[in-house]
């Protein structure tokens, strides 16, 4: 919720500082497109705006880095609490008597290991204590270890602090946050901060140190850039199969009757079943290995690139055919210079989005069983609380993924630049 | 001689619910040689019917039709065909296309060259010729469209609204361009035209259709198209005969017009 505020507040502060503080500065003009009225479908009347994406990308590492406790944040949130503080708690024993003793916390980083602060008995029946705690956790206080009156023997705490305190009561002291177990024992929490644990969320360079370790020495066998490998590998293998059966098959379906209605039923049967639907049954048919994922890859692309090739023919202007027949081509010579390169931008759109699906079935095909691969490196770390791996592997996943996609774009701006200009 | 000649052409399109449409009924026309031949009609007449059967695209219900004493069955290359729009091949560069016929019939490059790139000149297209027919404005593209048929060399040209989308001003050019064309390689056109102006302008034939179903309705023989070769065509249209002639034809065309939507109050918009 905190963190929601503050994104607020820096996304409109950064607004506000781009817009009338440094806009001003570097070109005052306003141009024409900035006069547009903003409609739907009016495409070019709304721009990225660059300043807005790089403060946007900034502002996530920040905030990572500042509820982490990052050594590249310029800002923290308040950590938990580190240091010595004191705590006196009120014993009364059996007979009514009350006596005050103190208990010395000490609370210390993650990973050293301070001595225990010394500490006097002290005089009466309750004897002073003192204890170790690791910076965010709690401690249970067994405080009558070396009391007089212990709780077997009817005693029991009445207050912390000079605040009374009782079996469902917590109180908050300056040491931290007080209750009482089950058998009456102390249980104290420390101020915790604002901070992440890195077993939830490690900070940013925990993940890059990680990111070196696991690309130098792997991660289960493998090196980071085999299992990358072997995820893009599927992915590419089984996108091709199912583009190389899918688009003869389209084309088939956009030109034969026959075909249209013996696949029609098929096609859109399958279209809407998720891939992820199909994983039980592959791994029945063909188990874990690169067989079962390249089948699931294999179908995932197929449908998609069956439709696209089937509406690229199926869209092609009468005229073109018209006018290919009426200047002598010949049925072939129709199909090659006409009707295929008229369903090119429909193919690639599909492959765009074809590939965009094997991305994210190949990640969660890994999930569920794998030997190797992107998915299967973050399950199993996430097994074992290796948070930083886990994050790692979200954020090589998602690069990927772009990268595939601008990629995409780019073949497809090379190969079919008329795509819309018709 | 080439001569097309059309016996009593008729077509029925069946609807799908039952019922049918005659689009065209007992259509006669000889067309000579060379000549130039405007048709004219109120929308769903069946212009366009007519087009798609002479270029054989469509088959008649009844009817034949000859060029050059064969019968026609199927589309082919001696009939070639001008598109309102969209027809060019935007996978192609501009010579790419206009070469498209004479690459279809197997020839090499150094037999279609010369005519093509002269083509290309004649349009005014010579320093266009590598660019892709996406990046031309709407009349360039329609330069490459008529360069293309002509590259082919059909005996017929037949043209379907080939200026209907440019603006008035390229229009005008392009009514130019066609005239010149026509003088130049002595082919057979019709075309078929929304404008009685360009219909006058460009037909030494002019042929009004009447719809439901669709019929020959009036023929005219028009002096304009050979006066406006070479002309400057505003100076024809200054000619009293073509004015005479232009609201002749279009009150005609209103009377139609009126009988089909039933109503003669409203027409006047």
């Amino acid at each position: 919720m905190m963190i929601l505020i503050i994104y607020i507040v820096i996304f409109a502060l950064a607004f506000f500082v781009v817009r009338y503080g440094v806009k001003k500065l570097v070109h005052s003009a306003e141009d024409f497109t900035s006069l547009k009225t903003v409609t739907f479908g009016d495409e070019s009347a709304v721009r990225p705006d660059r300043w807005a994406s790089v403060i946007s990308v900034i502002t996530i590492f920040l905030l990572w880095g500042a509820f982490t406790g990052s050594k590249w944040a310029p800002v923290h949130a308040p950590g938990p609490f580190v240091g010595d503080t004191v705590l006196t708690y009120t014993l009364e024993d059996a007979e009514g008597n009350r006596d005050d003793a103190q208990v010395m916390v000490r609370v210390f980083s993650h990973g050293e290991n301070p001595p225990a602060p010394e500490v006097e008995p002290g005089d009466g029946f309750a004897r002073n204590d003192a204890v170790l705690i690791s910076a965010g956790r709690s401690k249970t206080i067994i405080f009558d270890k070396n009391d007089d009156a212990k709780r077997k023997d009817g005693a029991r705490l009445v207050a912390i602090d000079g605040k009374p305190i009782g079996p469902d009561t917590v109180v908050n002291v300056e040491a931290g946050r007080v209750a009482l177990t089950d058998k009456g024992a102390i249980s104290l929490t420390p101020p915790q901060g604002l901070q992440m644990e890195p077993i939830w969320l490690p900070p940013p360079e925990t993940v890059v140190e990680r990111f070196w370790e696991v690309s130098k020495e792997g991660y289960q066998n493998f090196t980071l850039w085999e299992h990358l490998f072997w995820s893009l590998f599927r992915v590419i293998v089984g996108f091709a199969l199912g583009a190389a059966v899918g688009i003869p098959l389209g084309y088939a379906m956009g030109l034969s009757n026959w075909f249209r209605g013996w696949f029609d039923p098929i096609v859109e049967f399958m279209r809407p079943v998720p891939p992820l639907a199909l994983i039980p049954l592959v791994i029945i048919w063909a188990g874990i290995g690169e067989s079962g994922k390249i089948i699931l890859l294999f179908l995932a692309a197929l449908w998609i690139m069956t439709i696209a090739a089937r509406a690229g023919v199926s869209g092609v202007n009468i005229s073109k055919v018209h006018a290919a027949y009426s200047l002598g081509a010949s049925k072939w010579q129709l199909m090659r210079h006409v009707i295929v390169p008229n369903s090119l931008p429909e193919i690639f759109t599909g492959a765009r989005v074809a590939m965009g699906v094997c991305w994210g079935t190949v990640v969660a095909a890994e999930l569920v069983a794998a030997e190797k691969g992107a998915g299967m490196m973050i399950m199993v770390a996430s097994r074992f609380q290796l948070t930083d791996i886990v994050i790692m592997g979200i954020i090589l996943i998602g690069i990927i993924g772009y990268g595939i996609d601008i990629l995409m774009r780019m073949a497809e701006r090379y190969l079919v630049p008329w795509k819309g200009r018709s | 001689m080439s001569t097309l000649s059309i016996e009593n052409i008729s077509m029925r399109f069946e609807l799908p619910g039952g019922g049918h449409v005659q689009a065209l009924e007992g259509i006669n026309l000889e067309i000579k040689s060379g000549e130039l031949m405007s048709v004219l009609g109120p929308s769903g007449c069946g212009k366009t019917t007519l087009l798609n059967i002479i270029a054989g695209f469509l088959a008649p219900t009844e009817g034949q039709m000859t060029l050059n004493d064969h019968l026609i069955t199927a589309p082919d290359a001696e009939r070639g065909m001008v598109f309102q729009q969209g027809a060019l091949f935007e996978w192609m560069s501009v010579r790419e296309n206009v070469s498209f016929g004479p690459r279809m019939r197997g020839q090499r490059e150094r037999e279609w060259a010369e005519t093509v790139d002269h083509l290309l000149d004649i349009v005014g297209l010579g320093d266009f010729k590598e660019k892709s027919v996406f990046e031309l404005s709407g009349g360039m593209q329609q330069r490459v469209a008529l360069a293309r048929c002509l590259a082919n060399d059909p005996d017929v040209i037949l043209m379907d609204e080939p200026l209907g989308a440019l603006d008035a001003l390229t229009r005008e050019k392009m009514q130019g361009l066609v005239l010149k064309l026509w003088k130049e390689t002595g082919k057979t056109i019709i075309l078929i035209t929304h404008s009685v102006e360009e219909a006058l302008l460009l037909g030494e034939r002019l042929l009004v259709l009447a719809p439901r179903p669709g019929r020959i309705h009036r023929e005219y023989k028009l002096p304009f198209a050979d006066m406006g070769v070479g002309q400057d065509l505003r100076e024809v249209k200054k000619d009293p005969e073509f004015s005479e002639k232009r609201e002749e034809i279009l009150s005609m065309i209103w009377d139609m017009e009126e009988e089909i939507m039933g109503r003669s109050e409203e027409a006047g918009a």
